[in-house]
């Protein structure tokens, strides 16, 4: 551990926070997730298995009407929230409005099914062996959707769908830790953000300090809650259990420094595939929360999935707080000590 | 179930407002995803109207909105401020021979620092675990700070009124009296940090000025009080200092409106702008009366007293609402930092 002397720990790149904290140099290395918004498929695995894994109450099955996003966000009942957005927007080189003009669907319809049995590579029937075999040469179909059609006239567009599973950030400078007037938010050895259930009083600070919108009070329970990266199966030597559970491991968990530069690869390939837009978020240590322990390859602006652009820790600003309140109470008592002095009692008193 | 039907021209009767209005960032001819109405409990539906240049998801907040309940919190701020500027003005009062101002005054900062630890209670989760506040000393978190300074602060002001009242100990109930003076100013200024340390824009934005608001509201409510319990002979700081607070607290938030550009807004319109108005127009009345007849009249007094106090209440549930207001609009969260990241990148 490196001596905290002289050091600003309220702010900026900050290598090892769990030596900072009081962890040993033995220590693990610093674990985070990594998650890939462009191979989420939206499945919402990891809600489940984080709501089953940890335990946490349901929370309201609701249908918003908004999109098929219907867990909303992130809350103390919540720790992984997966979001849905449509928009007219093409992926990479996805092929603009290709021209379907000349099948006949009603036919295809009539026919019964896209593709007559006899042709389909697997059926519900297939022997197992042959359908290992008939797959890899199965697509004859492409050809025809291979060639580009003409953009449409009547206006259409093309279309993509983001999906991204959001969960707490686990900062560098962790306004919800920093401002915990209890002591229930702690660092880990692995570097993660962890709230004591046993130590905290609900006060709710921590609340509206997140600069995510991420803890959250449990209104029944009074205590805060968020996610813990799965305290319990990391000191089992395991893996949260959501990116566990996420099939296209669009949740990566790893040692942070490695997840960094697997992400930084991943940018580079989805650029070169024409894919201009992916960029990552939550991974510079120079950002206003000294970077994410967990953070996102997103495929478009931060806002759009419900982040905020540029988001800084509240006590980066509170030595110059405190020094402005210092200033206040000293104005106050210097004021009514002048009124005093303008007032003195005419009979006396007056020392 | 949907009335919408594709064809082959189209899609027909679709209902409006239901795609989800999200695309390029602010300045890009970005497409707005704006909520439209009161949101209805905690997770109701939204519903989408262009607006404003800048996006969001489906309109929803950024930040969490803030869990305190505005009668304990904006109370408290209220309370704190009351007390804090009450246990100068009562020293002040007492070295310059005014002993019934003084008196009540210590009694009012008693009440008032009481009832606002009672609400800080009573505003907890789990209020039985009150206790756990004392458990570190952790100078990132105003709230624990303030922990500490009330509990010095608390037994203080407590000693200097009961000692005052029971006439017992005089060489410790001048310390009381100083001890409470010093620290008051302190109790009045730190919630204003408490309020800044937060992610909440109209807050956190606003830490410079903030402090100074409170504790000119803090004097003007310490001086409300102090017209209202003590003779008219007595009443000369008193009138000072309500002009003192009034001027402090209208020019510092004259100058946060000015500086928070439109994360003002909250300050100005909604539940927000009405009480910072009422808090304005209160402060005037409040002002105006103990500089004309305060000094003449008892009724005028009391009158002028409690319209400062009603004005410096109004204050802090004014601020503490153009908070909640701020945290509950994407906009107040998205577009300063839009913006931020625009001027770094030019």
């Amino acid at each position: 551990m490196s001596s905290l002397i002289g050091r600003n720990l309220l702010a900026g790149p900050e290598p090892d926070p769990a030596g900072d904290a009081g962890h040993g140099p033995g220590h693990p290395p610093r674990m985070g997730f990594f998650t890939d918004t462009s191979v989420c498929i939206g499945c919402k695995a990891c809600e489940v298995a984080c709501k089953e894994w940890n335990a946490i109450p349901e929370d309201g099955l609701e249908l918003t009407g908004m999109s098929y996003d219907n867990t909303q966000g992130l809350g103390a009942d919540t720790w992984r929230h997966v979001a849905f957005i449509e928009q007219s927007k093409p992926l990479g080189h996805a092929v603009t409005a290709a021209d379907h003009s000349d099948i006949d669907v009603l036919a295809l319809a009539a026919q019964g099914s896209g593709t007559p049995p006899a042709e389909a590579a697997v059926t519900p029937t297939t022997p197992a062996a042959s359908a290992a075999s008939a797959a890899p040469d199965a697509p004859p179909a492409p050809d025809a959707a291979a060639v580009p059609g003409p953009p449409a006239p009547d206006g259409r567009t093309e279309l993509r769908w983001l999906m991204s599973s959001d969960v707490c950030k686990h900062c560098t400078h962790a306004a919800c830790l920093d401002v915990c007037p209890t002591g229930a938010l702690f660092r880990t050895e692995f570097g993660t953000v962890v709230v004591q259930e046993d130590v905290c009083n609900g006060c709710g600070y921590c609340v509206p300090a997140c600069p995510y919108g991420v803890i959250d009070q449990r209104k029944d329970d009074g205590r805060v809650f968020k996610c813990t990266m799965c305290y319990d199966r990391l000191g089992a030597g395991q893996e949260p259990a959501c990116a566990k559970a996420c099939p296209t491991d669009s949740i990566q968990f790893g040692p942070l420094d490695e997840l960094r530069e697997r992400a930084a690869a991943r940018v580079e390939q989805l650029h070169e595939t024409g894919v201009a837009d992916a960029r990552l978020y939550g991974a510079d240590p120079e950002d206003g929360v000294g970077g994410d322990g967990a953070f996102f390859l997103l495929l478009d602006d931060p806002e759009v999935y419900g982040l905020p652009p540029d988001p800084v820790v509240t006590t980066r600003d509170l030595p110059s707080m405190w020094r402005h309140a210092g200033v206040a109470a000293a104005t106050l008592l210097g004021g009514l000590a002048a009124v005093f002095a303008a007032n003195r009692m005419p009979g006396g008193g007056g020392r | 179930m949907s009335d919408s039907e594709v064809r082959r021209d189209g899609v027909h009767g679709e209902r409006p407002g239901r795609d989800a209005l999200v695309g390029q960032g602010l300045g890009e001819g970005g497409r707005t995803a704006r909520r439209r109405g009161r949101r209805r409990g905690r997770r109701g539906e939204q519903l989408m109207v262009p607006e404003a240049e800048f996006t969001s998801y489906y309109g929803r907040p950024v930040i969490s909105r803030p869990t305190w309940q505005p009668r304990d919190i904006a109370g408290y701020f209220f309370l704190g401020g009351l007390a804090g500027a009450g246990s100068v003005l009562a020293a002040g009062a007492e070295v310059t021979g005014r002993p019934v101002m003084a008196r009540a005054l210590k009694i009012s900062s008693l009440v008032a620092v009481s009832g606002s630890a009672a609400a800080l209670v009573h505003d907890l989760g789990r209020p039985e675990r009150f206790a756990n506040m004392l458990r570190v000393f952790r100078p990132t978190s105003p709230m624990s700070m303030g922990s500490w300074l009330l509990s010095g602060y608390g037994p203080a002001a407590g000693a200097a009124a009961l000692l005052d009242v029971t006439g017992r100990l005089p060489r410790t109930a001048r310390a009381a009296t100083a001890g409470a003076a010093l620290l008051g100013p302190a109790v009045a200024a730190y919630t204003a940090v408490l309020a800044a340390d937060t992610a909440v824009p109209a807050w956190h934005d606003a830490y410079r000025e903030l402090p100074f608001v409170f504790t000119g509201s803090a004097a003007t409510a310490a001086c409300g009080m102090a017209l209202i319990a003590s003779p008219v002979a007595e009443n000369g700081p008193a009138v000072g200092g309500a002009l003192f607070g009034v001027a402090l607290e209208t020019a510092a938030a004259k100058a946060m409106e000015h500086r928070l550009g439109m994360v003002a807004e909250p300050y100005r319109q909604g539940r927000g702008g009405r009480l910072m108005r009422a808090a304005q127009g209160l402060s005037a009345v409040g002002a105006a009366g103990a500089a004309l007849a305060a000094r003449r009249s008892r009724t005028a007094a009391v009158l002028s007293g409690a319209a400062l106090l009603a004005a410096s209440a109004c204050t802090r549930f004014g601020v503490f609402h153009a908070g909640v207001a701020s945290a509950e609009d994407p906009k107040y969260t998205v577009v300063p930092q839009r913006e931020r990241l625009a001027r770094r990148a030019s």
